[in-house]
């Protein structure tokens, strides 16, 4: 899982477009009454080995992007425009939207994995852990035997720090932050180029939090892929994003670095939110400047 | 897998004291019953009671007097141990045990074997309809309940009028052909299967509306969690999440279910006995009650309580295989 | 002057079959009118503990909890006016109002169950809550809690607990379940009432940076124990207690993190681009 690496300085002064993922005008709505327009003729490019935040309240289609850009949306949610494409390192173009079940099946998880929120109910609470990884070689790795599997899933508990005495655990009898690394882990399985994590730290205490974050970005620059992460947590999101994309009511609004994002917001509501979160040092008052 | 002894000792334990506790109470409820009607009939048919039998029922329902309560507990325990459940008023005062044994086999056979099918049918088929909701499957649901809420006995009887009467295809009523005796035969067994056909179909179809309804309902639950999302994320093939991630975790609540119908075999189903003259449980005990034929009724509570005991020890052991949060101790 | 006092307080929940859970371990402090204290700490620190024992929905298993001086009272009528003097409010703006009831209702039950105004008064002292949350009393006064926004029921929820007109509040994180942008919004408005009422207040939280924003003093709870309080800026600045200092080193810091990591600088804003 290598790709030619540009240096890193040269990369953020004058970045050379390696897209991964091009998504063009794409929108989604739910087809209730009256029908809601969730995302709005979104667009963006997701750089290799980048780290996109997508900020944004409740409500403001940040999860029904990132669900509908891997087509794991469920009625009443209805892809009504756009593509996504997908630029494989092996070279070929995907267009997400094109793949018939049996290819989407097949690329799920190779190509583009998800983190959810590791809280209670995103791991099957009547299986272990360890057959819960062992799923995803059985069905994407099928000629990989069953000690290799076990092997594979044994290093992928490693990695996360989770430990490979671990193989026989049941959900419930892990901690939250545990949980969640166990959810990573299975992301990682395959060797993604892309994780989409999903809130990933939200129900976590801030010490663990911090530890997960950390964990993320040493295997972003071991394995190279990207990452799209959603969350409301702003501050969070300017600490480890390389680019952050701020959403409301379906539309982007504004997607620049995170530094220009910090010190030049340019729209109204990029600056709302950033006065919505104190600062924990510095002058008494909220992040607003 | 590993259950901790600590939970099985706990289950164990409560079993057992349930069991005593319904025993006991099965020993006092005639003892605290004004009046005397086993006397009348103590009276009726002496002379023609062995003395160990006079004094079985005697134990049995509280009539020996003469010894203290303790006493008459015990031999009473005595009595239980050894089988002896007393003699049966109605059937030539035979012993109960061996007048619920011609019963029981036919009642735990037929009704046994249209509870686990149906339950079998049932799931499966709930799972399915839940997982494509929204199909033209969707209409088993309401076709299969309407006939859990059509009179048994009514259905019953247009069973037997159209497939007994009218096409011949199967035997009308009994277990087994008029003079025919109960052997180990080919023949005597295609005589069970023929005539236990039509009680079986329409149990069947009675029943069946019950559990896909509830299996398909707690799929429609279990498919909204993360859990399943997270599973077709991952490109589970869809067989596979139906099966080993949706429908292992709704048939938790439907083991349940299924574990107190069993408990409810053993009473029988009265009104499929009435209509196809089955020589089961159910009919046997309203004749007990009709005739007041204590020994026989006494008995047959006993074996329905044990029944409904172990039902519910198999399923909290079905419940501790298939679900891993319940094999910790409860606190 | 209202005081309330914690003086060391443990808290041991028994657990069949297993160890004994320690949740509260010799905690003390005092929370005083016209002042606001932030207890912070993470899941499974006690914080919770520490609400239900001043809720009386537990009692410590050593320990006192005073109120001027003297044990709180657990019945009758000491305990109806000890509930008057301390409200709380909760976390869930979803579940802490009853679906059924209109806003109206919510309002008036503590008027009229602690006397607070003649009954000829209540409506108006009801809009009177209501204008004080900020609240436009025409529109909401008649509503059922699920028409109305989160930001507007944890409005509705602090109305409520001033209605008694209570000396001290605890606040068990109040704006965690509010969408970002109103959280500041609702803390303000605490903040305001507590400065307005003279109110004592103890805001309970995870988040260090609201605590530091919101209170006067903050402590710092861990498995139980104490392990850091004093004035806000003290210990968010200079921690003493590796807990707190992990904490802190923990949260995000985005100021901190754009100042120590200048990066390269922009070609577009080399020539003095304002901030």
């Amino acid at each position: 899982m290598t790709h030619a690496l540009h240096p890193r300085a040269l990369a953020k002064a004058n970045p050379m477009p390696d897209p991964l993922l091009t998504v063009r005008d794409f929108s989604v709505e739910y087809d209730v009454t009256p029908p809601v327009k969730a995302v709005k003729n979104v667009s963006l490019e997701l750089q290799r080995g980048e780290i996109l935040g997508l900020a944004g309240e409740s409500g403001c289609g940040k999860t029904t992007l990132a669900y509908g850009v891997q087509r794991l949306l469920r009625a009443p949610a209805v892809i009504t425009g756009g593509d996504v494409v997908f630029h494989d390192a092996k070279g070929a173009d995907i267009d997400v939207n094109t793949l018939d079940a049996d290819e989407m099946q097949r690329f799920r998880w190779d190509k583009i994995s998800m983190v959810f929120q590791g809280a209670m109910n995103a791991l099957n609470p009547v299986a272990t852990i360890g057959a819960q990884l062992d799923d995803v070689f059985l069905v994407h790795r099928p000629d990989t035997g069953r000690a290799e599997r076990r092997r594979e899933c044994e290093e992928l508990l490693e990695i996360v720090k989770v430990g490979r005495d671990r193989y026989r655990s049941y959900p419930h009898e892990l901690s939250g932050g545990m949980r969640q690394r166990v959810m990573i882990a299975m992301a990682l399985a395959l060797r993604p180029q892309l994780m989409v994590m999903d809130e990933p730290t939200t129900a976590l205490d801030v010490l663990v939090q911090r530890d997960i974050l950390q964990q993320i970005s040493e295997l972003r620059h071991e394995f190279g892929f990207s990452v799209i992460f959603i969350t409301h947590d702003l501050p969070l999101l300017l600490e480890i994003s390389d680019r952050i994309a701020i959403m409301r009511e379906g539309e982007i609004v504004e997607l620049g670095t995170s530094r220009d994002i910090w010190e030049r917001p340019r729209h109204d509501y990029t600056k709302k939110l950033l006065s919505s979160f104190p600062r924990l040092t510095g002058a008494k008052g909220v992040l607003a400047r | 897998m590993n259950i901790p002894f600590r939970f099985i000792l706990n289950r164990a334990v409560f079993y057992l004291f349930t069991l005593w506790a319904a025993i006991t109470i099965n020993f006092l409820v005639p003892r605290m019953m004004k009046g005397d009607p086993v006397t009348a009939y103590m009276a009726k048919y002496r002379g023609q009671i062995s003395p160990e039998a006079e004094a079985a029922i005697r134990a049995l329902f509280g009539l020996d007097k003469d010894k203290s309560l303790w006493q008459q507990y015990l031999d009473y325990w005595g009595l239980l141990l050894r089988g002896d459940l007393g003699a049966s008023f109605s059937n030539g005062l035979s012993p109960v045990g061996d007048v619920i044994a011609t019963a029981l086999p036919w009642t735990l056979g037929l009704v046994g074997l249209a509870t686990v099918l149906s339950f079998l049918i049932g799931t499966v088929t709930g799972a399915v309809i839940g997982w494509n909701r929204g199909s033209r499957a969707d209409i088993i649901v309401p076709i299969t309940t309407f006939f859990s809420t059509v009179p048994y006995f009514w259905l019953g009887l247009i069973a037997i009028a159209v497939f007994a009467s009218t096409l011949g295809w199967f035997p009308a009523s009994h277990a087994y052909d008029k003079g025919s005796a109960p052997e180990w035969s080919l023949d005597f067994i295609g005589q069970v299967v023929a005539h236990g056909a039509l009680p079986l179909i329409t149990i069947l179809i009675a029943s069946l509306g019950g559990w896909i309804l509830g299996m398909r309902n707690m799929m429609l639950t279990v498919l909204d969690e993360d859990y399943i999302t997270v599973a077709q994320a991952k490109g589970m093939p869809t067989r596979r999440v139906l099966w080993r991630y949706a429908a292992r975790n709704a048939v938790l609540p439907q083991l349940s279910s299924f574990a107190l119908s069993i408990g409810f075999i053993v009473s029988g189903t009265i009104v499929m006995e009435m209509v196809f003259s089955y020589p089961g449980v159910g009919k046997m005990l309203l004749d007990a009650t009709s005739a007041k034929d204590y020994p026989l009724m006494q008995g047959l509570f006993l074996i329905i309580t044990l029944a409904v005991l172990c039902a519910n020890i198999l399923a909290d052991i079905a419940h501790a295989i298939l679900d891993p949060r319940t094999r910790q101790s409860e606190a | 002057m209202t005081a309330l006092e914690f003086r060391n307080v443990t808290k041991r929940y028994r657990v069949r079959g297993a160890q004994p859970i320690l949740a509260l371990d010799d905690v003390s402090f005092t929370l005083r009118e016209r002042q606001t204290i932030a207890l912070v700490g993470q899941s499974g620190s006690g914080k919770s503990t520490i609400a239900k024992i001043l809720t009386q929905l537990e009692t410590p298993t050593s320990g006192q909890v005073l109120l001027d001086g003297k044990p709180i009272p657990t019945r009758g009528r000491g305990l109806r006016a000890y509930r008057q003097q301390l409200r709380m409010v909760f976390q869930d703006p979803f579940a802490s109002l009853n679906p059924y009831h209109s806003i109206r209702y919510h309002l008036e039950r503590p008027l009229r169950l602690d006397d607070v105004v003649p009954a000829a008064e209540t409506d108006a002292e009801v809009r009177r809550l209501l204008e004080r949350v900020r609240l436009d009393a025409d529109a909401v006064i008649d509503r059922r809690p699920h028409e109305l926004s989160g930001g507007q029921r944890q409005r509705v929820a602090i109305a409520r607990a001033l209605a008694s007109r209570p000396k001290l509040l605890v606040a068990d994180e109040p704006v965690s379940m509010l969408d970002v942008s109103i959280r500041v919004g609702v803390l303000n408005l605490l903040a305001e009432l507590q400065r307005d009422e003279g109110l004592g207040v103890l805001y309970i939280t995870h988040d260090l940076a609201t605590a530091r924003h919101f209170s006067d003093e903050i402590m710092v709870l861990h498995h139980g124990r104490v392990v850091e309080q004093g004035a806000a800026d003290d210990v968010i600045l200079t921690p003493q207690h590796e807990y707190t200092r992990a904490l802190r080193a923990a949260s995000p810091d985005p100021e901190k993190h754009f100042a120590s990591a200048p990066g390269i600088p922009d070609v577009r804003t080399a020539n003095g681009g304002a901030a």
